[in-house]
């Protein structure tokens, strides 16, 4: 965190000096572990483990806060009685199709719903990709998670002694993920992780809270939904979760990285985490509400109707009527992942004619960056907008394929279009940050010359293609011309971002179609062409007519929760599910951790946050049974977005790759997986492809080629690809040059020299980096060997105009095996070999990295296996 | 307190001839929060528009690639790695009257240490540099701090030697490059220019930490000492202050720091002396001496006659 976030570490210093213990768990010793109480170095993709290993012991040792668990957890909650789980059958959950490395989850649900399994959680597959590619993954659900059939009623033992209930699945599946196993797995010793267990717990309850903050690179992983899921587990045993202190924190690699899942960015969802349509299960708006809530369960996910069609009237105005389904039918629809990856396997296959790179470069920042240069080789246009020419802009004039001969720049046809961007400073807008707060930024300078905002851009694009198609008779192009399009301001040509602001948070549509009165609350909206609202998480930004997002009010004249400095999502609420941090009966669990509670005389919840909680229900407060909706949700059910309004220890529905989260070795280890015969996750991503090929792992052939264990990072130094820093003077000159970190034992062995050269090596590339001999990278021993890891910052790229210092590129080395869930890269631990010297001339690197495929014996097969059969299975 | 003495505790500023100086200001670096991030180099080069010194690649010591104090570099952020136990105790700085030290956490402790410091001119109270300048370019402001006036300053570069941790430094002149003020002496002003309307140094805004900290040294001094012992208390038995003692060769900094360690390992000297301390006695042997040989000369003279 000091490392990436260091102006955001400020608080964790601030936090320090009042006594708080900081403990950092990285395999590497950063800037963060310089001044953190304990640091924790373990071996890169062993992550479950250790978490798992926390869950054992919060479980074993009775740690766990017994009453904001039964009370508020789903661990009373049963689990059908045909659920099993992996330490039944050695590593997979039941419902494993090992033909298409896919589970059915119907055995996963709650006890009791049986009747509502039918209609399914995940989508079939397309028929019309390749066969692995086509899994829609987690396109199928917004964030509600999935639809909760049936979960307003569900059957609970707040004995916790059912052998069915949740808390007792959970011992059984954690029962392995020992101390002894952490040693081995992830190379901590027991003491240093029984430290932190005891840390850990004895840091909470009624009067402490433990914060876990995690940045990406924890989600970068062929199981990277599960690693989020396990810190999620041990927050909700320890009562961790809806109270100040508490929380997970996901801190993310650029400024605005929550408004752009909010706002999405990503293709399997709409603004406000409504999931995107489908062309196969979702003809009508009828047909695509049932797959995103249900009538037969609690919370606010059953008003999803309102949300899409405020969606759908802001969009589309006037025109979006009941009559026509509110132009549902213009909505884009997905037929299975089109996520980034996959689509750059596509422009590999020539499917794809055009791309938009805006503030990215995926040519050095992304993983395989070969591919990612030789798939917009096959464009026939692309069109990038960065402050500088960046490698993704150049690749066609100096990427390491050009310099090498394997491509010739006369030969590509892509025509590439390079539009200068502004830069924050020089546009207005917002920021959302990881507490979902907004923050508004005044425009301060005008961008120079020809640069222009995203916004500028995309309005003015947008009015060329509606001018050209003005005269269209062609209903395909109705989407695009009955599109609300004004955001204009008189006497310029710059879009007003305030006006986008006003159409994201909503109004009330006047009965002659015209905006109306601004809407405060996304309670206020209707599934009745009544109300308009861009995204529904969003309203109430600026309610009352006023930019909430733009005030500044010092934190020195208000109260601590300091609701007056910008605003946050939703209706400003500042922690969510803050119900929790009052005990079941509405009190605060201590004085000291009081956030909000229930006002027994005036009949509602108040505190020093928004409650996140219909107001007037009382703590005692219990539905009929089978209600559904916000009025199903009971006075002591503070998860209110969750469909039984519990917080999920273990997930139902929803996940793709099971349940709980349970440990597999990453697509390239140095080991068997120790805790069950099935070594990878069964249900990770693939791409069988000549040009993605991985190294072969632990006794499989090969492997000794590939000893050694490689992660990748940022340095305080340089931001993500170099884009923003590579280009500045100040910035090169602190880390001017890619190097390798590693420790003195493994510079002993390879013969690696303190600043002299070395070259890593995988299937995929091979790059080469000055090296760092270090004592903050150290030797791990796991499963009895010693496993050395090399550490690499990956900020340097080939080519690109006016860069004052480039270099080769880590993430070239990096191969593309995904989350199953949300088709993330696994690029944060793969194995290598690395010697010393230079590599070879470019255009004898191919030559190299084709050697150690042939040494290796590696095929499209290898490390491709799903399903491992063990002894059991 | 003497007037224009060399050496001893005295008001730099007042001495200087300041009437009315608004009192004394420095820094107070404290390094037990320094997170490393660089900030304070960066904002201080782009406030004072110093040029950028790529050199040939990393430099091979940790993640320090600007090496030292100098021309282009008026802020510099040491990485140490740390792989032997911690140094001994400090010895006690002063006596605050806190509670007695107890006994180190031998589990708290990390058995590795990755030691931050974000270095910066000293402003002696005696400052060697400005007692060597010939042209009048280093003066003592209003602040107590030592400024180069880049427009007087003739290159002559006695100031260099003169200064006794090697802060202040000629600025090259890059080749096929048109470099500002090249050949001229270098150094923290302590944003002379921001202070004087009230502003903080730019290093010290960019700090995220508060690790550098600006204002009255005198309250820095305190805070410093405070933070020590609540350190000390804290089982950190390295921590001490570094500069604050007016009794000592420079008579004290008005940049000061809270090290984890002895100043060596962060690359400062440990006993600086400012190296025209012995002037006046140097000045005394000398016109000793020239009275002696213009006696003898005299004598020698009377003698042959």
């Amino acid at each position: 965190m000091a490392e990436c976030h260091p102006v955001g570490f400020q608080w964790v210093m601030e936090a320090k000096r009042k006594g708080a213990r900081i403990i950092h768990i990285d395999p590497r010793f950063t800037r963060t572990s310089a001044v953190a109480d304990q640091h924790v170095a373990l071996r890169a993709g062993s992550d479950i483990v250790f978490l798992g290993g926390i869950i054992r012991y919060i479980l074993e040792q009775e740690k766990y806060f017994r009453e904001y668990v039964v009370a508020y957890t789903n661990a009373a909650t049963l689990v059908r009685d045909d659920f099993r789980d992996t330490d039944e059958l050695d590593g997979l959950f039941s419902g494993y199709d090992p033909e298409t490395g896919t589970y059915d989850p119907a055995s996963w649900a709650y006890k009791g719903v049986e009747e509502y399994a039918a209609a399914g959680n995940a989508r079939k597959p397309s028929a019309d990709q390749s066969a692995h590619t086509d899994r829609a993954a987690g396109d199928t659900h917004g964030a509600a998670g999935a639809v909760g059939h049936g979960h307003s009623q569900t059957t609970r033992d707040e004995t916790l002694q059912d052998p069915r209930c949740v808390l007792q699945v959970l011992k059984r599946h954690f029962a392995r993920y020992t101390p002894e196993m952490v040693e081995q797995v992830c190379g901590v010793s027991p003491q240093d992780f029984l430290s932190v267990c005891e840390a850990v717990t004895a840091n909470s309850g009624r009067d402490l809270t433990t914060a876990w903050v995690y940045s990406v690179g924890w989600t970068q992983h062929a199981v990277g939904v599960q690693y989020i899921r396990s810190a999620a587990i041990i927050q909700l045993l320890l009562g961790n979760m809806g109270r100040p202190g508490g929380g997970i924190m996901a801190l993310r690699g650029h400024a605005s990285i929550q408004g752009s899942t909010d706002i999405p960015t990503l293709f399997n969802i709409l603004p406000g985490y409504l999931p995107m349509p489908s062309v196969d299960d979702h003809p009508d708006m009828t047909a695509y509400l049932k797959t995103v809530t249900s009538d037969t369960q609690k919370g606010y996910w059953t008003h999803a109707g309102a949300y899409t069609a405020s969606l759908l009237k802001s969009w589309w105005g006037k025109t979006a009527t009941s009559d026509n389904d509110y132009c549902f039918s213009y909505l884009p629809k997905i037929s299975g992942d089109h996520g980034t990856y996959n689509t750059v396997t596509r422009m590999l296959d020539d499917q794809v004619e055009g791309y938009f790179i805006m503030g990215e470069n995926p040519a050095v920042g992304s993983a395989h960056g070969r591919m990612q240069r030789l798939g917009m080789s096959h464009l026939k246009w692309l069109v990038v907008r960065d402050f500088q020419l960046i490698e993704s802009a150049t690749w066609w004039k100096d990427g390491p394929e050009v310099r090498s001969g394997e491509l010739k720049t006369e030969d590509i046809d892509t025509e590439v279009f390079f539009l200068p961007a502004a830069s924050h400073v020089e546009k207005d807008g917002t920021f959302t940050q990881t507490q979902r707060m907004l923050q508004w930024h005044h425009k301060a300078v005008d961008p120079p010359q020809d640069a222009r905002s995203e916004l500028h851009f995309m309005w003015h694009l947008g009015n060329k293609i509606r001018a050209r198609l003005a005269e269209s008779t062609d209903d395909r192009d109705r989407p695009l011309l009955d599109l609300t399009w004004d955001y204009g301001q008189d006497g310029t040509d710059e879009p007003s971002a305030d006006k986008v602001l006003r159409e994201i948070n909503g109004w009330q549509v006047k009965p002659d179609g015209t905006p109306g009165p601004l809407l405060s609350s996304y309670t206020q909206m209707k599934d009745d062409g009544s109300t308009a609202g861009g995204c529904w998480i969003y309203t109430g930004v600026y309610a009352d007519g006023v930019n909430q997002s733009a005030r500044r009010k010092p934190g020195s004249q208000q109260s601590w929760v300091a609701p007056e400095w910008g605003w946050a999502w939703p209706s400003n609420r500042r922690i969510l599910y803050n119900r929790a941090s009052a005990d079941p009966q509405g009190r605060p669990w201590s004085e000291r951790k009081a956030y909000v509670w229930w006002d027994e005389e005036a009949g509602s919840w108040t505190g020093h946050d928004v409650p996140d909680f219909p107001a007037d229900r009382a703590p005692d407060f219990r539905p009929e049974p089978g209600t559904a909706g916000p009025e199903g949700i009971a006075g002591d059910d503070p998860f209110i977005m969750q469909s039984d309004g519990k917080g999920w220890l273990f997930a139902p529905t929803g996940l793709l790759d099971g349940p709980l989260p349970a440990h597999y070795e990453p697509q390239e280890s140095p080991i068997r997986n120790p805790l069950y015969s099935q070594q990878s996750n069964p249900t990770r991503q693939v791409l069988k492809r000549k040009d993605n090929l991985s190294n072969p792992s632990a006794d499989a052939p090969g492997a000794q080629d590939f000893p050694y264990v490689f992660t990748t990072y940022r340095l305080t130094e340089h931001h993500t690809a170099g884009g923003m820093s590579r280009w500045l003077p100040y910035l090169s000159e602190l880390q001017p040059q890619f190097f390798c970190e590693v420790s003195p034992a493994l510079a002993a062995e390879r013969g690696l020299v303190n600043g002299d050269w070395a070259t890593i090596v995988t299937a995929r590339s091979a790059v080469e980096a000055r090296v760092l001999v270090t004592d903050r990278i150290r030797p791990l021993t796991v499963n009895g060997r010693t496993v050395h890891q090399v550490g690499l910052p990956y900020h340097w790229g080939q080519g690109g105009k006016g860069a004052v210092v480039e270099g080769d590129s880590a993430n070239d080395l990096i191969g593309l095996t995904l989350d199953p869930n949300v088709h993330i890269q696994e690029a944060k631990a793969a194995t290598c070999d690395i010697r010393p010297g230079r590599r070879p001339a470019d255009h004898q690197v191919r030559g190299m990295v084709e050697d150690y495929i042939s040494r290796a014996g590696i095929t499209v097969e290898t490390g491709n296996t799903l399903h491992e059969k063990g002894d059991q299975s | 307190m003497s007037s224009h003495s060399l050496f001893g505790p005295l008001d730099p500023a007042v001495d200087a001839g300041w009437e009315q100086a608004p009192g004394r200001k420095g820094f107070l670096t404290d390094t037990s929060v320094c997170i490393g991030c660089k900030a304070c180099e960066v904002a201080c080069k782009e406030w004072n528009a110093i040029p950028s010194d790529l050199g040939d690649g990393i430099t091979g010591e940790s993640y320090d690639n600007t090496s030292a104090l100098g021309a282009n570099t008026w802020r510099h952020v040491a990485f140490v790695e740390q792989s032997t136990p911690p140094a001994p105790a400090a010895p006690p700085a002063v006596d605050l009257g806190m509670p007695t030290l107890r006994a180190p956490d031998a589990d708290a402790k990390p058995e590795f240490r990755w030691l931050m410091s974000s270095d910066v001119c000293k402003h002696c109270t005696h400052a060697a540099c400005l007692d060597v300048c010939p042209t009048g370019s280093l003066f003592r402001t209003e602040f107590g701090t030592v400024v180069v006036q880049d427009d007087i300053c003739n290159g002559c570069g006695y100031c260099v030697p003169a200064c006794p941790y090697g802060v202040i430094e000629r600025r090259a002149e890059a080749p096929g490059d048109k470099t500002k003020n090249a050949g001229i002496a270098q150094k923290c002003t302590l944003c002379y220019d921001r202070i004087s309307d009230g502003d903080l140094p730019a290093c010290a805004k960019a700090c995220p930490t508060e690790s550098i900290m600006f204002g009255d040294v005198d309250e820095l001094r305190e805070r410093g000492q405070q933070r020590v012992a609540e350190l000390q208390e804290q089982g950190v038995t390295g921590a001490r202050m570094y500069g604050d003692d007016p009794h000592d060769g420079v008579g004290g900094t008005g940049a000061m720091f809270l090290l984890l360690d002895e100043p060596e390992v962060y690359g400062m000297p440990p006993d600086p002396v400012v190296t025209t301390r012995d002037l006046p006695r140097m000045w005394k042997r000398a016109g000793l001496a020239a009275a002696g040989l213009a006696a003898g000369a005299a004598l020698s003279l009377l003698g042959g006659s």
